[in-house]
């Protein structure tokens, strides 16, 4: 408002009383958000493993891309690398520190020079394609579930926001899917969608639309579908929640003028309510898109677990605990934080574009 | 939205297909819960087959939750650690919402963009880093961990919800107690404080939902029986082979957690939706 009085004693004073009632929750959230993030991009540059007795060395980031041996030929006696010459088939130990090549079993230094591709690969976060495929497994099922709550959110809103009667029974049943909790979803979900026993398979089998009993859990593509399912019919409700209040915000007079003029409620509906709605539609988009980006709990439940049936949170929890491999859990950890910072700022850029072009 | 009189007659079909739609949502929202109560109560058998309502309805299933599983221990550790999780934002919570919806200071934007941010940010990015600060608490496979853990997602949805819920009381009624000279506490406490009830309930709820159905933290900060929480406890539910999976008693385990939770929404639904939407809207 006005510059001056930002700069007064008085407003030093409020600033001072509105610090210190910020102060608690500022520390707690330092301490058990901003020290453990940072504390992760550390430990991705490093070797960190759960096990306990390693010595962890700063890696660099090795563990995001690295040319060299393989990380598991690491010979902590030695001092390096076993690698294995398939030219020549000699056995060769390979020291980072002298970046050289020793006999392995004499440990003297190599004459000639080592062919290096035949001996080096590509390692490290950016060089699995375990990990490329659950980016793939989670863009996929975020774009996919995304859209689909939009689009039926929207539509639930809007028979919400018409006058029906029930509509207080209606918004309490679409809230029950939203309050049950992730876990019991995908074991409600996963019981009906079970292959020898599951009431999804018989209602298909008896209707005749299908052959045979289908494994939806099991294959990539059916697990996936699963996966988009449950969560459209978890989340919509709260998409539908979001735009219902955006609705309620428009003035009544709008639809009163538009209803004399005759105006055709899909033309209303394009020209007048959604542009009207399109801020928080999109503040909507980007929270579901963050949470779906995340997502753990449906694809840890619902699947095998397979190289090819992850989500990124999935295959990063699984290097930190599963291999006990912190260092890189961590690198996959740091790029699910990269990948979400990067669609929010995608999705604002969107957002801002949008509503200009329009007008 | 009413249509001109020239689609009355259209408007009939129209109002049917309407009802349906509405009557698919909520068999489309509602049949999951539904068969998932009418599987617990089946037992043998009759579990595998598909017909809307048990035959011969028994409790069978619910008793063996408790009898074969460690659940109420794990019923028991939900509470405890959703209640204090709720308790304990809601408390850290006020004081900031205070300073954020009645206070004007600089900085205040870039405080309120900070605690949305890390309300949305991926929980397994601090992961590694919340473990080795469990770890160095000595708060591993304890309660404790998930209380602490629980803040990060908690607290910012307190603090988003009491500061629009603050922002909204009128002016007026902090300038009365001012001019009796009362300082900033004494207003939040004597002031605001009382007429806050419904916004401490909404976020309260919203926070203890939250903290009852977190899996990854759980999973990962806790490792025995006795330490675990219900939706832990439910993923965990195993049977005597990998192949035999109890399905009966992870559907009575399932209605078990899930019955409070529909319960509360049911009753106070307006509070919840009023929460949910606390900022979304106005941005």
């Amino acid at each position: 408002m006005d510059r001056a009085r930002d700069a007064g004693p008085l407003a030093r004073a409020r600033a001072r009383t509105a610090w210190l009632f910020l102060a608690p929750a500022l520390l707690v959230l330092v301490l058990v958000a901003g020290w453990p993030l940072v504390s992760t991009v550390w430990l991705s540059l490093t070797d960190s493993r759960l096990d306990a007795g390693h010595q962890a060395r700063f890696v660099g980031t090795d563990n995001y891309l690295r040319y060299g041996p393989a990380p598991d030929a690491w010979d902590e006696e030695a001092g390096g690398y076993f690698v294995y010459d398939d030219a020549t088939g000699a056995a060769l130990l390979y020291r980072p520190d002298t970046d050289a090549f020793y006999d392995w079993d004499t440990g003297a230094a190599l004459a000639g020079p080592v062919d290096r591709a035949a001996v080096f690969a590509w390692h490290g976060l950016l060089a699995d394609p375990v990990w490329w495929r659950s980016v793939a497994n989670t863009v996929f099922y975020t774009v996919v579930s995304v859209s689909l709550e939009l689009a039926l959110g929207l539509a639930i809103a809007l028979i919400l926001h018409a006058h029906l009667p029930g509509r207080g029974l209606l918004r309490a049943a679409v809230l029950i899917p939203w309050a049950i909790p992730t876990v019991v979803s995908a074991q409600l979900w996963g019981w009906m969608l079970n292959d020898q026993v599951g009431v999804v398979n018989a209602v298909l089998l008896d209707l005749g639309l299908i052959a045979e009993r289908i494994a939806w859990t099991a294959e990539p593509a059916t697990a996936l579908a699963a996966i988009i399912a449950v969560d459209v019919w978890k989340t919509t409700p709260f998409m539908a929640l979001l735009l219902l209040a955006a609705l309620q915000t428009l003035p009544n007079e709008i639809y009163e003028a538009a209803r004399l003029d005759g105006v055709h409620p899909v033309r209303l509906f394009a020209r007048v309510t959604l542009p009207l709605i399109l801020p928080a539609l999109m503040v909507a988009v980007i929270f579901r898109t963050l949470d779906a980006l995340r997502v753990f709990d449906l694809f840890y439940l619902l699947t095998s677990n397979a190289d090819d049936m992850l989500a990124m949170s999935v295959y990063a929890r699984r290097q930190m605990i599963e291999f006990q491999d912190v260092g890189a859990g961590s690198a996959a950890a740091t790029a699910v934080f990269a990948i979400a910072a990067a669609a929010t700022a995608l999705l604002v850029l969107i957002g801002r574009i949008e509503p200009e072009g329009r007008r | 939205m009413r249509l001109p009189p020239a689609y009355r007659l259209r408007r009939h079909a129209g109002r049917v297909a309407f009802y349906a739609v509405v009557a698919g949502l909520m068999v489309y929202t509602l049949f999951p819960f539904y068969w998932a109560v009418v599987s617990s109560l089946k037992t043998g058998p009759a579990l595998f087959d598909t017909r809307l309502w048990p035959e011969s309805p028994s409790l069978a299933n619910y008793v063996a939750v408790f009898t074969e599983q460690p659940f109420a221990r794990a019923v028991a550790n939900s509470a405890i650690v959703a209640g204090a999780t709720t308790l304990v934002s809601l408390a850290v919570a006020v004081g900031a919402a205070y300073a954020l919806g009645r206070i004007r200071f600089r900085g205040r934007r870039t405080v309120l963009m900070t605690i949305l941010g890390v309300s949305m940010f991926p929980q397994i990015a601090v992961l590694s880093g919340l473990f080795g600060l469990i770890r160095w608490l000595e708060l591993y496979n304890t309660l404790g961990a998930l209380v602490l853990s629980y803040l990060i997602f908690t607290l910012p949805l307190t603090v988003w919800i009491l500061t629009a819920f603050m922002a909204d009381l009128p002016r007026e009624l902090e300038e009365a107690a001012m001019v009796d000279g009362a300082g900033p506490l004494t207003r939040l406490r004597r002031v605001l404080l009382p007429l806050m009830a419904p916004a401490l309930v909404a976020a309260g709820l919203l926070a203890f939902i939250a903290a009852w159905n977190e899996f990854l933290f759980a999973l990962t900060f806790t490792l025995t029986n006795d330490q675990r929480t219900v939706p832990v406890a439910i993923a965990l539910i195993s049977g005597a082979s990998a192949f035999e999976l109890p399905w009966g008693q992870i559907m009575a385990a399932s209605v078990i957690v899930t019955v409070p939770l529909v319960a509360l929404v049911l009753v106070f639904q307006r509070r919840i939706v009023a929460g949910l939407t606390a900022g979304a809207v106005k941005g």
